[in-house]
């Protein structure tokens, strides 16, 4: 236990996406969902950068590079989304939002 | 002995405020909660040897997307609070239902593979992976502008047309 | 042992002091800059010529009552000042106010440490700043307070990216993210980078100005429409750390300015033989000099210029600085590449 192996980067990965998973299925505040989607996309960097390490290569670290400017161009186009929302529907709760057009 | 130290500290600590940031009752407070729990992985790539992404990660993700989070926070001036009525359908313990049920899988993967065979030792593929000198910002630099041109130039792509979304969809008349 | 631990914590303890001792006299220093500009004396009372005023302004405001308003977010309301004045603080981390000295039989670096993304360091910690701002006005539950700090907050991302691309441009023309790397490549060029990109220094500077709420770009703070800023709820101490980072952030943006544009720590013109009688002066006190007149200038154009309208401030930052600022990195990129 002492020493720590990317394993141990893994199992913590793993929780901090299960809990992003949990966020996303229990919450029905659309803006604490973006937040959960945030925390999954933090777990998969973590992932990347100790594959990173055992691998000892950079490859992990660019594809972190390139989740998070995906992760930035995905909130400004979401949160944009749930500002457009709002201002139509005075909410953001996500069991409201169930019209295609209005 | 430190690394174990620090790195159950962290993980102890991300994985708290994690659970903080979906268990919040307050908006505003979720947000600084994800702040930290960001602070707290961006050390986490620290301990990994990924000074680059720790940077681009406070810089990013504490320094871009969570202002932004606030701010639409801020201006969704909400009078009723999102989440005081009925929950008709149980989505809520359907959710929780299948959270679980990925847990376990997810928890079973673990389980069969901490018991299977090893991962190759690192030796081995450093001799195959190694070739690029210079520190961490270097390499990254080098592979973003060699082998993965072709992405970023995309990523670039991907972030003009967020940007252009961003502000089709926020601005009310243009 | 003790080059581990004890010299760092040192290091740490006395740059922290001095730049809180710094801070508190550079707002002495800005009130007699002020008072001299519109032919007044400034604070005379408290010891000759005033020097003992940060001492009394310290007392007077520690012992003042510590207000909480009524329905504010108590803890996001006292947490907004730390979160204002850490991040300040730490950017001193990576900032070479010197190179190796002899001490005592040991050879101690003047810099707390040189990481190989110094400057990125620098950004990102800064951008944290932005943190306390927000949150100082929304935990406050009052109107004035909320909307000066959204605008606080916009103005700062917005310059960000611009005083970004500038420092982009000067990677280039160093070559390392390291704080002593870009002093050193200044000493190899025998230039300081000042003569190579005005543009950069420039938007680097206006830019900073904007950053750190000081006119004529200090819209957050307009007394006359906002009632005194995103602060306008705080009290005694609370009020002090904000009041503080502002001057803190002041001395930061002078001090990278001076590594990245005016050669750090080195003599002027660290190329030419002849003035070699110059290295007699120690290296920090050149740093301390450069730094210091950054900061006379930020006293100065306060005491000169009128505030900008909220919207000729946007329109300044994203429609003149952030062009001007990718045309010069294309410009330092092509000039590279071709020399």
């Amino acid at each position: 236990m002492l020493e720590i192996t990317p394993t141990h980067y893994l199992v913590l990965s793993a929780g901090l996406f299960m809990i992003g998973v949990i966020g996303v299925m229990v919450r029905r505040n659309i803006i604490i969902i973006f937040m959960s989607i945030e925390l999954m996309l933090n777990a998969v960097n973590v992932n990347l950068a100790a594959f990173s390490q055992q691998w000892q290569h950079v490859t992990g670290q660019v594809f972190a590079v390139f989740v998070i400017a995906v992760a930035a161009a995905e909130a400004a186009v979401g949160l944009g989304i749930i500002l457009a929302f709002y201002r139509n529907k005075e909410t953001v709760n996500i069991d409201e939002m169930n019209v295609m057009r209005w | 002995m430190a690394e174990a130290i620090v790195f159950y500290g962290l993980a102890a600590l991300i994985l708290g405020f994690a659970v903080l940031v979906i268990s919040t009752r307050n908006t505003v407070h979720s947000a600084l909660y994800l702040v930290v729990n960001f602070l707290l992985v961006a050390m986490l790539y620290v301990m990994l040897g990924a000074e680059f992404l720790a940077a681009i990660q406070v810089l990013v993700y504490a320094g871009g997307i969570v202002v932004l989070y606030l701010f639409v926070v801020m201006l969704v001036n909400l009078k009723r609070p999102p989440e005081t009525h009925q929950d008709p359908r149980r989505q809520t313990r359907l959710g929780l239902a299948l959270a679980s049920a990925l847990l376990a899988e997810l928890a079973a993967i673990i389980v069969y593979s901490a018991t299977g065979e090893s991962a190759p030792a690192a030796t081995a593929a450093a001799a195959a992976g190694a070739d690029i000198a210079g520190g961490n910002v270097e390499q990254i630099g080098m592979l973003l502008y060699t082998n993965y041109l072709i992405p970023f130039e995309v990523a670039s792509m991907l972030l003009l047309v967020a940007m252009i979304g961003a502000i089709v969809l926020a601005k009310r008349e243009l | 042992m003790v080059d581990a631990i004890v010299i760092p914590l040192l290091k740490i303890v006395i740059l922290l002091n001095a730049v809180l001792v710094a801070v508190s006299y550079l707002v002495l220093l800005e009130r007699k800059v002020i008072a001299f500009v519109q032919s007044r004396l400034g604070p005379m009372r408290v010891g000759p010529h005033g020097i003992l005023q940060p001492i009394a302004d310290a007392v007077k405001l520690m012992t003042k009552e510590d207000i909480t308003p009524a329905r504010a977010d108590r803890w996001v309301f006292t947490a907004a000042p730390i979160m204002v004045m850490v991040p300040a603080l730490i950017v001193f981390a990576v900032i070479p106010f010197g190179p190796e000295v002899e001490l005592f039989g040991r050879s101690v670096p003047l810099y707390i440490t040189d990481i190989n993304i110094g400057l990125l360091y620098i950004v990102s910690v800064a951008s944290l700043g932005v943190y306390g701002i927000i949150l100082g006005g929304w935990a406050s539950n009052s109107k004035y307070p909320l909307l000066s700090s959204l605008r606080a907050s916009a103005q700062l991302i917005s310059y960000e990216v611009a005083v970004t691309m500038t420092l982009v441009s000067m990677i280039l023309m160093a070559g390392t993210l390291s704080m002593v790397g870009i002093v050193e490549s200044q000493r190899d060029a025998s230039l300081w980078f000042i003569f190579a990109q005005p543009v950069a220094f420039a938007i680097f500077f206006i830019g900073g100005l904007a950053e750190t709420n000081r006119a004529p770009f200090d819209m957050p703070e307009a007394e006359q429409e906002l009632t005194g800023g995103f602060h306008t709820e705080y009290s005694g101490m609370r009020f002090a750390l904000f009041f503080l980072a502002e001057y803190a952030n002041m001395i930061v943006i002078s001090s990278v300015a001076t590594t990245l544009f005016l050669g750090g720590y080195l003599r002027p013109f660290p190329g030419v033989e002849g003035l070699a009688f110059l290295d007699l002066i120690p290296a920090w006190s050149w740093f301390v000099l450069k730094t210091f007149v950054f900061l006379y200038v930020f006293l100065w154009i306060r005491a000169t210029l009128p505030r900008y309208r909220y919207d000729q401030l946007m329109r300044l930052g994203w429609k003149v600085l952030i062009p001007i600022a990718i045309g010069n990195v294309v410009v330092t990129g092509v000039a590279k590449v071709l020399l």
